[in-house]
């Protein structure tokens, strides 16, 4: 049986608190009126930086000079005076309307920066639950494939996947609260903006508060559902006499992997494509799988060599890394193939409608969005091809923690463009919620693992596991 | 002086590789073993050295991309900028995701083919050569070791004999 260690505990502790400071520090300093965000640009225009704010009143006619991509801004920060006449004028009557102009912008930013630490929050909360719910797909796969080498693995996947249940339930309470109109997250939920915009409102059949809480619920709820019951099955097995409880699960998990495959597409188009209503990508869905079983599968890998660095994992050898390693090595390649087919197909044909989407990442995001294509591609790709390199702890950490950056830096491309377009920092309320969820997630997953043996004893194919060797 | 060298012939592969093993720790030199199919972990038995045909693939791999790269920005950049249904080609970086399909396959293309030549190469194999195979029935169901007989060659043949063999030959070879 494993013992958490009480110096993890208190560092997931130290994690966890640290974390609350930022994300409250990063709630009490958002600006709540105009005045403030007056202020803010004028500290910021006396300072010299931020230059593109300087000049306020030209900055909407910037945006309505880039035509589509403008109206996606527009649309995409929550702009409740600032309809579409708003932008005609702004186009036409520059000097005419400098005040108002003036004031729509400074909403416009107000809004940007109130969303600001929701973002924040929101962009970890559902990376970490993707994480875990990614861990389960796998695990899922290793069970329905009757997968030989890595039963040995189960138990640290199965306490990875609980944190499904609190992150889960993290991630359904922020879309509650945005449908409660607590933050603006999704725009299509603002009934101001769906007024005056007639594609939301051709989508609202499917983009509507209750229906998108009714999906979460259930989509939450099965996952979870397989998650509890594949636990139960795998520790019952562990006493059976009989291989009943291998079968029930094996079923269970073939049956999870199609409900999985379908909940994921939607899940993929409800959380995270919906933050730009107006722009959609049919590969969406599998885009996000790539960037979240990576992850898991590089958790996986990292989990499970600190365990056996602790000497808790008697039977996990070189090649059991050295298959997890492939494995984050070939879905980093996967990843990066449908991002750039995503990419490329929309830059390549440069439909407005659809271009728009890249045109505000690369101007505004660049570095974020390129970085992470070093990071989640050329890295593992260079680091990871060599079959020697795959076996040494070392280097697997240090590709994996190079992935895990990236991957929520991807992430954060997906979301934040949309939320805080250009007020984008990587600062106090960003850090503070990652080390919150970290330390959430360090300690549910540490926990898990004290509460079975690490090793499925009874697992018909944990045998071969055990002599596992490549 | 004549070259001798033993044949011996076993119908296991897991004879064989406790044979090989026997055979290593008394210090005869394998010269060669001859099975019908790929004896897992025999390379390993044997002490031979570990390939390098990987590294040698993954080199040829960035000659693809080099003479990709190369090629592309040459034609559509650099000799004949024109505008092709506006695609911007003033610089390599503002047309390279139209060019990456082909960078990738020529990557791919020059990894697999050369790696195979080099291993056509380095294993020495071409159409028409002569099949250098010592007993037919190494390709169906034999295993064949040959050893070199230095000294006393009885001894040998019965240390053979003892490992599990079907058939021990002393063969001359010239």
């Amino acid at each position: 049986m494993y013992t958490f260690s009480s110096k993890l505990k208190v560092f997931s502790f130290v994690l966890i608190v640290l974390g609350i400071l930022g994300i409250g520090y990063s709630f009490l300093t958002a600006p709540k009126t105009i005045e403030d965000v007056e202020k803010i640009l004028n500290e910021e225009a006396a300072h010299g930086h931020g230059g593109h704010h300087a000049e306020a009143s030209h900055h909407d006619a910037e945006f309505t000079a880039h035509g589509p991509a403008a109206e996606e801004s527009h649309e995409g920060h929550v702009e409740k005076a600032h309809g579409h006449e708003a932008t005609a004028d702004a186009h036409h009557a520059e000097a005419a309307h400098d005040h108002d102009e003036h004031h729509a912008h400074l909403e416009h930013v107000l809004h940007q920066l109130k969303n600001k630490p929701w973002a924040a929050l929101y962009v970890p909360a559902l990376f970490f639950m993707l994480i875990s719910l990614g861990v389960l797909a796998f695990y899922a796969i290793q069970n329905a494939a009757q997968a030989g080498w890595s039963p040995v693995l189960f138990r640290v996947m199965e306490g990875i996947s609980a944190y499904l249940v609190p992150g889960a339930v993290i991630v359904f309470l922020l879309l509650v609260a945005g449908v409660l109109d607590l933050h603006h997250i999704f725009i299509w939920m603002d009934e101001e903006v769906v007024k005056g915009d007639h594609l939301i409102q051709g989508k609202s059949g499917y983009l509507n508060g209750t229906f998108f809480l009714i999906r979460a619920a259930v989509f939450m709820g099965g996952w979870i559902l397989y998650r509890q019951y594949a636990r139960k099955k795998s520790i019952a097995q562990d006493e059976a006499t009989d291989n009943l409880n291998f079968k029930k699960h094996f079923k269970a998990s073939a049956g999870f992997l199609v409900f999985f495959i379908i909940t994921e597409s939607i899940m993929s188009w409800d959380w995270i494509m919906s933050v730009d209503p107006h722009w959609f990508s049919t590969l969406f869905g599998w885009y996000v799988f790539a960037s979240f079983i990576v992850s898991a599968v590089t958790v996986i890998a990292m989990v499970t060599l600190y365990l056996k660095s602790k000497g808790y994992l008697e039977y996990v050898n070189n090649s059991h890394i050295h298959d997890l390693a492939k494995f984050m090595f070939g879905f980093s390649i996967f990843w990066t193939y449908l991002w750039f087919s995503q990419f490329m197909l929309i830059w390549y044909a440069d439909i407005p409608e659809e271009i728009t989407y890249f045109v505000t990442r690369i101007e505004e995001y660049n570095l974020p969005f390129f970085g992470m294509v070093v990071m989640n591609f050329v890295f593992p790709l260079l680091i990871l091809v060599n079959s020697d390199f795959k076996r040494l702890s070392w280097v697997v950490v240090m590709a994996g923690i190079v992935i895990l950056c990236g991957h929520y830096l991807d992430f954060f491309n997906m979301i934040m463009p949309a939320v805080v377009g250009d007020r984008w920092f990587i600062g106090i309320g960003e850090i503070g919620s990652v080390l919150f969820f970290l330390g959430l997630f360090i300690l549910v997953v540490f926990t898990a693992l004290t509460k079975a043996p690490l090793l499925a004893k009874r697992n018909p194919l944990v045998e071969e596991s055990k002599h596992f060797h490549y | 002086m004549s070259n001798k060298v033993i044949h011996v012939l076993y119908n296991d592969d897991d004879i064989l590789m406790d044979a090989v093993k026997q055979t290593r720790a008394a210090h005869h030199h394998i010269e060669e073993v001859y099975t019908p199919f790929p004896v897992h972990g025999l390379d390993k038995a044997m002490g031979l050295a570990p390939t390098r045909i990987a590294i040698a693939s993954f080199l040829y791999g960035l000659v693809g991309l080099s003479v990709a790269t190369a090629m592309v920005r040459y034609m559509m950049i650099v000799d004949w900028p024109q505008d092709i249904g506006g695609k911007p080609s003033f610089s390599f970086i503002e047309n390279m995701p139209a060019f990456v399909p082909v960078m990738f396959e020529l990557t791919v293309f020059f990894a697999a083919h050369l790696m195979v030549i080099t291993f056509y190469l380095r294993s020495k194999l071409w159409p028409f050569k002569e099949a250098e195979n010592p007993d037919v029935r190494t390709t169906d169901d034999h295993f064949l070791m040959e050893v070199a007989a230095h000294g006393d060659v009885d001894q040998l043949v019965s240390f053979f004999e003892n490992t599990g063999a079907v058939e021990v030959k002393v063969i001359e070879k010239h």
